[in-house]
């Protein structure tokens, strides 16, 4: 093989000299093989998408996105809709925790702490707590707040919410940075305080980023299964309360679907998947088409 | 990269310092400076939180099974036996196979993209890869039990046992219902990670570095095995770790597909447990000492991800300084 290596031009090959033939097979060899890493990368997102739209809609009725399951897995009909709504509320109440929060937290990154050491910590450790298995998150709050208080939509939208915010703080501060210091200045020789800038002024003029990283993070946390199977538990039915009662989400329905034995409620689950799949995917194209009216870029 | 925008009271160009007006509005904008900096501080005292009440939670299980918690083969919650050795086991087996097939076709994926394609094909490659990013593991354990599992894990697990069944780790009966099957749907969940990575790796390297190449007289893939591969090491490395880290904390879908046994077993074609995947199996039916065993089981898959997790961040972080 080493024969072969590019380098061996400095042994006296000429540019004019063809490759040998050797050289130009391995080349065909390795050519080939990052197609097929390709196609088998793409393989994947094909029988995934085919299945979920086969079996999906297959389930899916206006009874599925009306009606709360039947109480055993074995019987047909029925739906989601309790698993919808707890999802829409505990999604809803952890973006709004973990959006201003993680949008302030970006402020002070960016025009606050730039390079001291709190900064750095924070700034560390957000990065850090995106790696946190989140199913780790869930035992927290399950120590934490279901001991003492019950299952509930607060305590999943609690798990859910300290998933999110590391997210927001690194992608709007990424946002944040991008904002050019000449319209800060600007503002300031109008006479505007520190906080009037960066709120009527640096913000706005990053909210389309800013709004695609909370979208990114919105779409991964409606997607969360294993926090929610800690803090929210699950249920059959339509339940709204905040604490003190267990409330089913989607991805919870849809995992127990999945370990069910009997055909209607794998059929359930399926339906629940196109379901859930479709939700992400509206985050996600909502996140791109924010991303790609943002003024200010890189 | 980062520099320019961070210090801005330091520059001489930022009127910020000049803009603090007198009384009130003073006040006001002390006000909002402190408020950001709790936000920002949130982030490590939730952290800090978090360890601190897992850990003491964790505390008992951890002192009446001494160091027998992780070095222990045997779970056995009705007796009060814990051991967790096969569930740290089967983490770091399932996640070594999702990387072991995730990083090749990884960087295959990443180098056709930046080196070979048309650019008609880069957008619609690289959007399709992405989309594996956004399923929720849920859809993926579902689909991985009743679509890829008589599809393509239970034929393979067979086929690797019945070819090389004389090695243990090929060892019989076969199932993909395995630390196999876990292994290869993480890697479908990570190879997305991975190859965002190693695409902006790679065209990092500079023009002129593959230009050097061409010029020497090297054929497309000399190129990008002398000046590609070489510059694009450390952060290919950073994205390894972090899909690793990924896979290690990985949950629901590997708990559908791992095959839910407690016992160790050399053979990956059998089926075995990983730490995250038994909290969420458990959990419903443990009592309090196993709730707190299983509190403990989180405490120690936090310190495994996070040390990965570092790391990856070092390395990532000392190539963007890099530039």
């Amino acid at each position: 093989m080493s024969g072969a290596r590019a380098m061996d031009a400095r042994d006296g090959h000429l540019l004019s000299e063809r490759p040998s033939r050797r050289r130009l097979w391995t080349d065909r060899i390795a050519t080939g093989a990052m197609a097929a890493a390709v196609i088998i990368a793409l393989l994947p997102v094909v029988l995934i998408f085919y299945y979920i739209i086969r079996e999906g809609l297959a389930a899916m009725n206006w009874e599925f996105l009306t009606q709360a399951p039947p109480f055993s897995y074995r019987r047909e009909g029925g739906g989601y809709v309790n698993g919808l709504i707890g999802t829409l509320m505990m999604v809803g109440i952890a973006t709004v925790i973990s959006v201003p929060l993680g949008i302030l937290a970006a402020v002070y990154l960016v025009e606050y702490g730039g390079r001291n050491l709190l900064a750095s910590l924070i700034r560390f450790f957000s990065d850090v707590m995106t790696g946190v298995p989140s199913v780790f998150v869930g035992l927290f709050v399950y120590t934490a707040f279901v001991v003492p208080y019950g299952f509930g939509a607060l305590m999943g939208a609690a798990a859910l919410s300290i998933i999110m915010m590391p997210i927001v703080v690194r992608s709007t501060e990424e946002m944040l940075k991008l904002v050019p210091q000449e319209i800060k200045n600007a503002s300031y020789a109008l006479g505007a305080a520190k906080w009037q800038t960066v709120l009527r002024i640096v913000l706005p003029s990053a909210l389309p980023g800013i709004t695609t990283g909370v979208l990114l993070a919105v779409a991964r946390a409606a997607g969360e299964t294993a926090p929610l199977i800690l803090t929210a538990l699950g249920s059959l039915t339509i339940t709204t309360a905040l604490v003190g009662e267990p409330i089913s989400a989607l991805p919870l329905a849809i995992f127990d679907g999945a370990r069910t034995p009997f055909a209607a409620g794998q059929a359930r689950a399926w339906a629940g998947a196109f379901e859930l799949l479709a939700i992400v995917l509206v985050f996600t194209l909502l996140a791109r088409v924010a991303a790609s009216r943002s003024s200010i870029s890189r | 990269m980062r520099a320019p925008a961070q210090s801005n009271d330091a520059r001489p160009l930022s009127l910020s310092a000049l803009a603090r007006g007198r009384g009130f509005g003073r006040t006001l904008d002390r006000v909002f400076g402190w408020t950001t900096a709790v936000s920002g501080s949130l982030v490590l005292v939730i952290l800090a939180f978090m360890v601190l009440t897992t850990t003491n939670t964790a505390l008992p299980v951890f002192t009446s099974e001494g160091i027998s918690f992780v070095t222990g083969t045997e779970w056995l919650p009705s007796r009060g036996v814990y051991g967790i050795l096969p569930f740290i086991y089967g983490t770091l087996v399932t996640s070594t196979i999702a990387v072991v097939i995730a990083v090749p076709i990884s960087v295959g994926v990443s180098l056709y993209l930046t080196e070979l394609a048309p650019s008609w094909m880069k957008g619609p490659i690289a959007y399709a890869v992405d989309l594996l990013a956004a399923v929720p593991s849920v859809v993926y354990g579902l689909w991985g039990v009743f679509v890829l599992l008589p599809l393509f894990l239970q034929p393979a697990a067979e086929a690797l046992s019945s070819v090389f069944g004389f090695l243990p780790i090929f060892k019989g009966p076969a199932t993909g219902l395995s630390y196999f099957g876990a292994g290869v749907v993480l890697a479908i969940m990570i190879i997305p990670i991975i190859s965002a990575l190693a695409r902006e790796v790679f065209k990092a390297v500079p023009a002129d570095d593959r230009l050097a190449a061409y010029a020497l007289g090297a054929t497309r893939w000399e190129m990008i095995r002398e000046a590609v591969i070489p510059r694009s090491r450390p952060g290919l490395v950073g994205a390894t770790m972090l899909g690793l880290g990924r896979a290690l904390g990985e949950t629901i879908a590997v708990a559908l597909l791992v095959g839910s046994s407690t016992k160790i077993s050399a053979s990956i074609v059998q089926p075995g447990y990983s730490m995250a995947a038994i909290i969420a199996n458990q959990f419903q039916e443990a009592d309090e000492q196993g709730i707190r065993a299983l509190v403990g089981i989180g405490v120690v898959l936090f310190a495994i991800t996070i040390l990965i997790n570092m790391a990856a961040r070092l390395f990532v972080w000392r190539l963007v300084a890099e530039r």
